[in-house]
């Protein structure tokens, strides 16, 4: 299989006054085409900062990081060292927010299409009806011209995968995409996102949603403080988890 | 009077010209991440909030004679607008900066996932959502303007309140006066009605 991510020894700490808070003690995760992964665990256990550190938004202390096979961030002496052309290296990740993120001040339309047409410079024509049927899949056909603010949040949540999906990355990574989400949206991204798993898009999904995590990975991986407690098939790791923590977390989650 | 109208709308418009992107300047420096800069950046942001504006008219007009002996220019125009516009952009830069640390950091970080440069990222997603958020704060400040030129007349600049007060005592009369008045009533009035439009126009979206 054809590896499309894979971070070793990642470890990440950040400063709080005098105090050095450790938020990843040497993660190690490799997704391959086709995957998804669902990143479960307790707040404050690093999955956010995964995310982020995989996507360049936080710099990770030390630790190797790969996409497509070529190293992002190479480990010298235990210190973590960047390629100096990360550009290269964003166009192979989407990332969907918590917040969705999505720029107020342009249409829908403008939000999935300014950064193809403007930044990447594709055919200004073809971008837009890649767009156009990128909503219809969706189900957002006829709000192009809508702002974000007139949306609904799970209607925003997906424009925003829309939007990462319109840069034909290799993986998305969602960042607790339906956290918030008033319960009775979230239903509609969920089915978003199931239906690009049935299509084999390579995702890394950091959730809270224990039942579609379940249904949706191929594999769940927890963390707790910072490591990887466990790590295997949801059936597994959610049905008949190996370590006590896990065992814990489930059984808190679940009453 | 009529004369110093245009005067008085020489300098309003000269000093917009110049210190709304000037403030731009010194907002970026302000926020310059280099700590000397931000911090001499700020020190001349406090002074030039921190003293009358009627005093910095005159050292710029003046100072020159008085530091180099060279003569002071018949041509007031130029040392009022300067003054005001080093003035106003040290305002501007502060409603700038307000208004560019309001945007939330999602915002740039989209943006840097997306693949937008720096500057993309500023020009294309910060700077628009910036001029709505601030545009109230300048509004404000462009009123401002309106009647602060009428403080060139310390350094007898002929503009409209100078000229108002030159008939008033030579006609000991009150009149002049309220004409200026009247003036720079109905010139904010203008100004209101165009940033109010402006702002409508920008109702579309909400932030």
């Amino acid at each position: 299989m054809e590896n499309i991510f894979r971070v070793s020894d990642l470890r990440k700490s950040f400063q709080n006054g005098a105090e050095t808070i450790e938020v990843l003690k040497g993660i190690s995760v490799s997704v391959d085409r086709g995957e998804v992964v669902s990143v479960i665990g307790p707040s404050g256990s690093g999955k956010s900062t995964l995310l982020r550190c995989s996507t360049f938004l936080e710099t990770m202390d030390g630790g190797e990081l790969s996409y497509m096979g070529e190293k992002a961030v190479t480990d010298v002496d235990g210190k973590a060292v960047y390629n100096k052309n990360l550009k290269q290296f964003r166009k192979y990740f989407g990332l969907v927010f918590q917040n969705f993120n999505l720029f107020p001040h342009y249409s829908v339309m403008q939000n999935l299409t300014d950064a193809p047409i403007n930044v990447v410079k594709r055919d200004a024509d073809e971008v837009k009806t890649e767009a156009v049927a990128l909503l219809k899949k969706m189900g957002l056909e006829g709000k192009e011209s809508a702002y974000p603010c007139q949306l609904s949040g799970g209607q925003q949540q997906r424009v925003a995968i829309a939007r990462a999906l319109i840069m034909n990355p290799e993986i998305i990574f969602f960042d607790e995409p339906t956290s918030a989400l008033d319960p009775e949206l979230t239903g509609e991204v969920l089915k978003v996102i199931r239906q690009l798993a049935d299509e084999k898009m390579t995702m890394v999904i950091v959730t809270h949603e224990m039942s579609f995590a379940g249904a949706v990975s191929d594999r769940v991986v927890f963390m707790d403080g910072g490591v990887i407690v466990e790590q295997g098939a949801p059936e597994k790791v959610l049905g008949d988890p190996e370590m006590e923590r896990t065992k814990q977390f489930l059984k808190n989650y679940s009453t | 009077m009529s004369e110093g109208l245009g005067k008085t709308c020489a300098i309003f418009f000269l000093t917009l010209l110049f210190a709304l992107p000037l403030g731009i300047i010194v907002a970026l420096l302000r926020m310059s991440k280099n700590k000397v800069v931000s911090n001499v950046t700020r020190f001349i942001i406090s002074v030039l909030r921190g003293t009358p504006l009627m005093l910095q008219l005159l050292a710029v007009t003046y100072g020159p004679y008085y530091l180099f002996g060279w003569s002071v220019s018949r041509k007031k125009l130029i040392p009022v607008v300067i003054a005001f516009a080093i003035n106003y952009a040290a305002y501007f830069a502060e409603i700038y900066r307000g208004g560019i640390e309001s945007v939330p950091k999602g915002q740039n970080e989209a943006a840097e996932v997306l693949g937008y440069s720096k500057f993309q990222t500023f020009v294309r997603i910060i700077i628009p959502q910036v001029f709505k958020r601030i545009l109230p704060s300048v509004t404000n400040e462009v009123v401002t303007l309106v009647k602060d030129t009428s403080m060139a007349f310390t350094v007898s600049y002929q503009e409209m309140f100078t000229i108002g007060k030159q008939i008033a005592n030579s006609q000991t009369s009150f009149l002049p006066f309220v004409v200026a008045g009247v003036f720079y009533f109905l010139f904010n009035a203008i100004v209101d009605f165009g940033m109010g439009r402006i702002e409508k126009r920008l109702d579309y979206y909400k932030i």
